[in-house]
């Protein structure tokens, strides 16, 4: 028997079974003794105050336990900082139930805890509140004169205010021979996860909490709870094995966590706090944003003015913040920019990071806009990006980790077909369709955060892992086995990832695309102290069939040390740790990227969409026929996983382009669509030919797997691609997500 | 409270429920079978699909008191103990699900759906499939996973 690498191998999920049978447990789904049943109310004004509670006839209701209202609270940490986590935006964290303010629609006002789910909803509809309305804001296009610059605070680290203008671009604008000035705009989108957002609290009587939670961040749920009801860190612990979906709306504890972890504690009771869909519309969405840009050329087609600008709503209490308008200057050159970055606060709650958050925004405008002027310049789409292919960094004058963007571009183009493209709007029909090509550029942050690792070998010889990350069905689980079976040259049965616990070490939350990058790093840089152990103890074992050597002089493989050069002498790691005593041997590491070096270079991975659309001649209906998206993003750990992953991210785009937004109200400040009936997603239907490509990218300076991470780089370009396939089909620019046929007639 | 009896997974379940709770809340609180899942209680997304006398029902939109009698498989029944149906292996290789959430409910309705045999075409497949939404997107490799047993008749 030879282990063979696993690395680059499409092995299929390792939980797969579990998921299939129904055997996974998600975070409501744990039968625990005594559970009772929470159930939240929300406010139905936007604005105001509460003046009159009544929770009478609620209470009256046989087997509700207890009403919970801002009223009758228990105590609450004191500081606006103790409910900050770590994704927090500057500003002042909501807090449910704390005081008698209404900051926005939905806000959860009660929760209902009977013995069981129906009572509790039933019971929640007989708690009465009388409320003090205030006027309020929920409009972003009214109050665009109000647009500030945003607050800086912790997160600002991540998300840098817009850099600074680079030569006179108004001068080079006026002057320049082509240009274009486009407005873009989109709507409110709600995550929507099909898991709908639960925690179950167990209350271990001895002042310790289990807590089975909806979570992309097991610790940072974690030191949340503690820091917000006064408990030791240690007392709480944080599971979450499996989660049914996030895409960014896990970042942060959500008001179910909050409000079950309080009850738990104010009853002494193990409690389960489960979200309908309707509330899953009352924490947290994609801003809705206004973006301008206006971009110059001269007669060659070379660019020589960005200006971008945009507009995004946040909450009156957090300035939440995207990476929005940076990118054009990051993916092509010019000389003249001018990048502007402002918020309106609205009487909605803070927006979260949802799925490219930022990216996919900002790659709407700048594509589209960089579409318009390669019709103005008569050239072909592909090429007019090529003529402003930028090999370094245009931001930073920096080199690239690596960029096989071009790589992406010709086998994109290649596969799909894009050279059989006529030129011409509107020119090609099959049968009663209008048929377009468009495509669109991508591009993703390569993020990579310090993140430690225990791992141990245990007395079977076999490998355990143990890390707090999750698996949001990214497939980590799979994709961190593989790494650490071929670090040990074990076979990927004899490895165990212990995950989803933030008993276990720091992982940063799962997003950004950066878990593969950190959590994978981390075990490179314990599995090398391991074995390092493992020699040292297999090499100083009395007649030791390794004794002498060093240790470029072995190899892992099997579960046992090999002499390089005699596979006949070995030593298996089943008799180091029986040698041992038994003890299993174990390291713990922290793997994190290296600052220093990566200093000098700017790292991003890259993609290229082509989409075909057909559009009806005379309903206009728009269907993706067909889309191609070719990725560079360094290493591919598992291509059948991160094909998923960007296939997923091409629906996403679809869905954007197409199909999902959130309709507020103006009248009522409130999201009318909260169901998954009138929020529309893609169906089976919708869905037909996606391609994936990933192109050849070696990276050896980016970190030790030369790894980017796939979640959200497949999706960035795919709605500026349908957009511009649109205007090839039907001739119509239209500029505002998602598209909708009537705009077409 | 009713008392009901259901024959769940070919296991005779006798309970005590209120008349206004579901089937799937039967299910999953009651007889603790939680591999059927609530994504929005609305009958909107297909989450809790589950077999009733071998018709693909929404769980969340049937009162399990009408049910009294019926024989329900749900994704814990579609196999027998220590082996997978052709289409949860099928599911497995091509990697149709992220998640793994709207997962039973996708099995639990395209093992209807090869039974009725309505569909012909994988356009036919996709548009009879179209009740069951997935958020993660792995559309494509549900449909492909539910053709191939489909087209290898690799089902009853």
């Amino acid at each position: 028997m030879s282990t063979q690498p696993t690395v680059g191998k499409p092995v299929s999920r390792l939980e797969g079974k579990l998921k299939v049978t129904g055997a996974a447990k998600y975070a409501a789904e744990y039968d625990v003794p005594g559970l009772l049943h929470g159930y939240v109310v929300n406010s139905t004004i936007t604005k105001g105050k509460i003046v009159r509670v009544d929770t009478g006839r609620a209470k009256a209701v046989n087997g509700v336990i207890e009403v919970i209202t801002h009223q009758n609270r228990p105590k609450l940490a004191w500081f606006d900082l103790q409910y900050t986590d770590m994704d927090a935006p500057p500003g002042v964290v909501f807090k449910p139930l704390y005081d008698a303010e209404i900051k926005y629609n939905g806000q959860p006002v009660a929760l209902v805890v009977a013995t069981d789910f129906e009572t509790a909803r039933y019971a929640a509809t007989l708690v009465s509140f009388e409320y003090e309305e205030e006027p309020f804001e929920t409009c972003l296009d009214n109050n665009l004169e109000k647009a500030r610059d945003a607050k800086k605070g912790f997160a600002t680290i991540l998300r840098p205010p817009p850099p600074k203008p680079t030569g006179d671009f108004e001068g080079a604008f006026k002057n320049a021979p082509v240009k274009v000035e486009s407005e873009y705009w989109h709507g409110v989108e709600h995550h929507n996860p099909i898991e709908l957002f639960a925690t179950t609290t167990v209350y271990e009587g001895d002042g310790k909490l289990t807590i089975y939670d909806k979570t992309q961040g097991t610790i940072n749920n974690q030191v949340f709870v503690a820091n917000v009801f006064g408990l030791h860190f240690k007392d709480v612990r944080i599971l979450a094995p499996f989660v049914g979906g996030a895409f960014g709306s896990g970042l942060r504890p959500q008001y179910q966590l909050f409000l079950c972890v309080m009850a738990a504690l104010l009853l002494k009771r193990n409690v389960r706090v489960v979200l309908d869909r309707k509330q899953m519309f009352s924490f947290s969405h994609r801003p809705q944003s206004v973006q301008r840009t206006r971009f110059s050329t001269d007669e060659n087609g070379k660019l020589t003015g960005l200006n971008h600008s945009a507009v995004s709503e946040t909450s009156q209490f957090e300035d939440y913040t995207e990476q929005v308008v940076a990118w054009s200057h990051k993916l092509y050159p010019a000389p003249n920019t001018l990048f502007e970055y402002k918020l309106v606060p609205l009487d909605v709650h803070t927006p979260i990071d949802m799925r490219a958050p930022g990216g996919v925004t900002a790659m709407h405008a700048i594509e589209c806009t960089m579409d318009q002027l390669a019709y103005k310049l008569n050239l072909d789409p592909l090429e007019f990006r090529l003529r402003n292919y930028a090999e370094t960094d245009p931001s930073t004058q920096k080199p690239f980790t690596s960029k096989a963007l071009r790589e992406c571009y010709q086998k994109g183009a290649e596969k799909f077909g894009w050279q059989k493209r006529n030129p011409t709007p509107g020119s090609t029909i099959r049968r009663n369709k209008l048929v377009g090509y468009g495509m669109a550029t991508g591009m993703w942050d390569a993020y990579q955060f310090p993140a430690r690792m225990e791992a141990m070998i245990t007395k079977e010889g076999k490998l355990v892992l143990n890390n707090a990350v999750t698996d949001i069905g990214t497939g980590t689980l799979t994709v961190m086995s593989q790494i650490a079976a071929d670090e040990l040259g074990l076979p990927l049965e004899d490895v165990t990832f212990n995950y989803g616990d933030s008993k276990k070490p720091f992982s940063m939350f799962q997003g950004g695309s950066s878990v593969t990058a950190s959590t994978g790093v981390a075990i490179v840089v314990a599995a090398k102290t391991l074995k390092k152990k493992l020699f040292k103890k297999a090499a100083g074992i009395k007649n030791s069939p390794i004794a002498g050597a060093s240790e470029e002089d072995v190899i892992f493989k099997d579960g046992n040390i090999y002499l390089r050069n005699d596979p006949t002498a070995y030593v298996s790691f089943k008799d180091i740790i029986s040698l041992n005593n038994g003890r299993a041997i174990e390291t713990t590491n922290m793997g994190a990227p290296d600052v220093l070096n990566l200093r000098k270079y700017s790292k991003a991975a890259h993609s290229a969409t082509f989409v075909e659309v057909e559009v009806d001649k005379d309903l206009k209906i728009i269907t993706v026929t067909r889309a191609v998206t070719a990725v560079a993003a360094g290493k591919i750990i598992n291509p059948k996983t991160a094909r998923s992953q960007i296939l997923g991210s091409m629906v996403w785009g679809i869905s954007k382009a197409l199909h999902e937004e959130t309709i507020m109200d103006e009248k009522l400040g409130k999201y009318i669509n909260t169901n998954l009936g009138e929020y529309h997603i893609p169906v089976h239907a919708d869905i037909h030919e996606l391609d994936v490509i990933f192109a050849d990218e070696k990276d050896t300076l980016i970190n030790e797997l030369g790894v980017k991470g796939v979640g959200e780089i497949g999706l960035v370009a795919v709605p500026a691609a349908i957009a511009n396939a649109v205007y090839h089909a039907t001739g119509t620019r239209i500029t505002k997500l998602p598209i909708h046929f009537d705009e077409l007639l | 409270m009713i008392g009901i009896s259901l024959n769940v997974n070919q296991h005779q379940y006798h309970i005590q429920v209120s008349p206004w709770v579901s089937l799937l809340d039967a299910l999953r609180d009651h007889l603790k079978l939680t591999g059927t899942k609530k994504g929005c209680d609305h009958g909107q997304c297909g989450a809790c699909t589950v077999l009733c006398d071998d018709r693909r029902i929404l769980s969340c939109l049937t009162l399990a008191v009408m049910k009294n009698g019926a024989n329900i498989t749900t994704i814990e029944g579609i196999s027998g103990e220590n082996e997978l149906h052709p289409l949860q292996q099928s599911f497995i290789d091509h990697d149709a699900f992220q998640c793994g959430y709207c997962t039973p409910g996708q099995i639990c309705s395209a093992v209807s759906l090869l039974k009725e045999g309505k569909a012909k075409t994988r356009e036919e497949v996709k548009e009879l499939m179209s009740g069951n939404l997935c958020r993660c997107g792995a559309n494509m490799g549900i449909i492909d996973a539910i053709m191939e047993v489909k087209e290898r008749g690799l089902y009853e």
